[in-house]
């Protein structure tokens, strides 16, 4: 087949347009280490596991002629993927655990909300309803099935404590208010919300009414999360393309992702 | 002339090969690891005959004077009274070769035996009252040493008593969990007690308990990222750290408290051995040889590797029944370590603590032991020169019941 025919279909395209670097691959993703830091609940409840790697065997007694690892991790470590049974506003959903979700789950829409300059100057900066309107009149209304993804520049903090952000009076980092996630399930019908922090809600959130509720209203309405994703500056407002597929972990309530955007090139801030 | 103050050592020159840890001579019948075992865990214990009352040395069988085979180990004071010395120069025992001269003498216990002892730099000429110790030589067998019938104001820096402890004076000490309520209390008694740097192991940096900068305050202190769990980050410190380290105090541990059946899941439980036990392990990978190749360093040996226990690793309490499984776990494997450390003569000291005053023991009423009062007795047993350290009331009482009838204490732990 020509590169002519192949260029004939959707697909073909799309190969063209990557080989061609019109269409941008960007990742989303942190590195799975064990120096990246996980989600803290109260001592009493039991943890998250952070990352682990033990080597099987490296080219030596333990196996001559390879070297691979066990990896081990909570399904909430790292950039992850929250499916709504996360929640247990979700639990009941059909079709609503990583081995049972739709594929079309998996691929889907960008619009990206700079909130970097506010969560520089306050670290518990919350997103609201008010500043999506602000953004729609804008860049446009945000389509349904998009992802909502909220740019902070967090992952830029490459300290753990700093990225973690606690105080006595707990975490603080920034994350959706309750109105913001109202507006973004009901009125806009998002796929989910993306976050660059531990969490795709805020670090306060449990003192919200409804506590953290951009897991219980977004799960509770059958949409997803991301988290801990990175390089979300290099996203333009609109037009990029997000690929994030969970492993198909049985009855899994999310799983690590390699998330990728598709960026058309000059397309980038 | 009395024993000089121990000044700070010169560094080692690193232009000379380094020397390579020898043993004095580790075999010893059955009877006599009898007194090995009373010393290891801090007694002075001869057999004593029960029929005529004749105390026994060396450990025997029978006794000396009616052929009776009921000798009981009973404590012994230790004074005596030196009835004659020498220095010995030569020996063909490797280890004894880099020790040479050495002082020895034999030392006339009051219970009417004659035992033969190193002498204490500060011992005066025979004939002399001096008050006889036992202490584990590297080997980690018992040996003896007569110390002066009265301090000297640096009893404690005496080459020989040196060689058999592990005193925190000038060394170099790894604390794995600094950010504990027990180990801000190690830093403060290790600081207290003369040590020359003290490494403040901390995982999970996001989480500083109160108090911690009062640690990161003092003058020796350093903090160092140290998280059991990642044996990246052990490998990391290692590679750092690791040819420095003289005295290892293994105090990290994950402390939930409840049993086996009324909380699902083993997710906690796995947490448990992470630390408690493959903690342990992955440690004793990366610092084990590593401090095994320094342990005859001419100025300042590594010396000693720590492990904070609990009490509950002899005899379970039910009402923590994973934690005290996991500190089982590490109790066992920590007697591996003791048998691959001693190959190098690195003592290995186990503490068995009964509850410590801190947030995981909140609902057992006192007496609990104060994390500053474990620290004390951590440091005390370094300069003692133990094995099994079990500090306070409660480890004391429990330790005792074990030894007496380990079944009767299983049932008795039921109801605490």
């Amino acid at each position: 087949m020509s590169t002519a025919e192949t260029a004939a279909t959707v697909l073909g395209e799309l190969t063209q347009a990557l080989a061609a670097k019109r269409l941008r691959i960007i990742d989303l993703s942190q590195t799975l280490s064990p120096g990246f830091p996980q989600i803290v609940l109260p001592p009493e409840f039991d943890q998250c596991a952070p990352f682990r790697m033990e080597v099987i065997s490296h080219y030596d007694e333990r196996g001559p002629n390879v070297y691979w690892n066990n990896i081990s991790f909570g399904e909430h470590f790292g950039t992850h993927f929250d499916a709504p049974i996360h929640w247990i506003t979700g639990r009941d959903l059909p079709h609503a655990s990583t081995d049972t979700l739709p594929e079309s789950s998996f691929i889907a829409p960008a619009c990206v909300v700079d909130c970097s300059a506010d969560a520089a100057c306050d670290a518990d900066f919350l997103l609201t309803a008010g500043r999506l309107r602000e953004w729609e009149e804008r860049y446009g209304r945000i389509p349904p099935g998009a992802w909502l993804l909220m740019r902070t520049d967090w992952s830029k903090r490459s300290d753990p404590v700093a990225y973690q952000n606690f105080n006595e009076a707990g975490q603080h980092s920034p994350g959706p208010d309750v109105s913001a996630v109202e507006f973004l399930v009901h009125e806009r019908q998002v796929i989910g919300f993306g976050s660059e922090t531990i969490g795709t809600d805020a670090g306060q959130a449990a003192h919200f009414r409804p506590p953290y509720p951009c897991h219980a209203i977004m799960h509770g309405n059958g949409r997803f999360g991301l988290q801990c994703l990175s390089n979300l500056d290099l996203l333009p407002p609109t037009g990029a393309l997000i690929i994030a597929a969970p492993l198909k972990i049985l009855r899994g309530s999310g799983s690590p992702v390699r998330a990728l955007a598709l960026v058309e090139t000059g397309a980038a801030r | 002339m009395t024993t000089d103050a121990l000044k700070r050592p010169p560094r080692r020159n690193p232009t000379l090969p380094l020397r390579l840890p020898t043993l004095p001579p580790g075999n010893r019948s059955r009877a006599a690891l009898h007194l090995t075992a009373a010393v290891a865990e801090g007694r002075f214990e001869l057999q004593k005959c029960h029929d005529c009352g004749q105390v026994q040395y060396p450990p025997r069988d029978a006794c000396t004077a009616c052929l009776s085979v009921r000798l009981v180990w009973q404590p012994v004071s230790g004074e005596g009274e030196l009835i004659s010395d020498t220095v010995l120069h030569h020996s063909n025992e490797l280890y004894y070769r880099h020790l040479v001269p050495l002082r020895l003498g034999l030392v006339r216990l009051k219970e009417n035996v004659t035992v033969l002892a190193l002498l204490h730099m500060d011992c005066p000429a025979a004939t002399a009252p001096v008050r006889l110790r036992a202490h584990l030589d590297k080997a980690g067998q018992a040996t003896f040493i007569a110390l002066p019938a009265i301090d000297t104001p640096n009893l404690a820096d005496d080459r020989i008593l040196r060689e058999m402890t592990s005193d925190p004076k000038f060394r170099k000490v790894l604390i794995t969990d600094a950010n504990s309520a027990t180990g801000q209390a190690l830093c403060k008694a290790f600081a207290d007690a003369g040590a020359d740097t003290i490494w403040a192991g901390v995982a999970e940096p996001w989480k500083v308990r109160p108090g911690f900068s009062s640690i990161t305050d003092l003058p020796n202190v350093t903090v160092v990222p140290l998280d059991l769990t990642d044996n990246r980050s052990v490998q990391d410190l290692v590679g750092s750290v690791g040819a420095k380290v003289d005295i290892l105090i293994n105090n990290a541990e994950f402390h939930r408290s409840s049993g086996i059946s009324d909380r699902p899941g083993t997710e906690t439980a796995r947490a448990e051995m992470e630390i408690n036990y493959l903690g342990m392990m992955r440690l004793a990978q990366s610092f084990g040889p590593a401090m095994r190749a320094r342990a005859a360093e001419g100025s300042v040996p590594s010396t000693a590797w720590v492990n904070i226990l609990s009490i509950y690793a002899l005899s379970s309490l039910p009402s923590q029944g994973t934690f005290s499984a996991s500190k089982a776990a590490a109790l066992s494997l920590s007697q591996t370590l003791r048998a691959e450390m001693r190959q190098a003569g690195i003592r290995v000291v186990n503490v068995f603590p009964g509850p410590i005053d801190d947030e995981w023991t909140q609902l057992i009423p006192p007496p609990k032991l104060l994390p500053s009062a474990l620290a004390r007795a951590v440091v005390k047993g370094l300069q003692d020169g133990v094995e099994d350290i079990y500090p306070g009331d409660v480890a004391q009482d429990l330790f005792k019941k074990w030894r007496e009838n380990a079944k009767a204490l299983e049932r008795e732990m039921w109801g605490q």
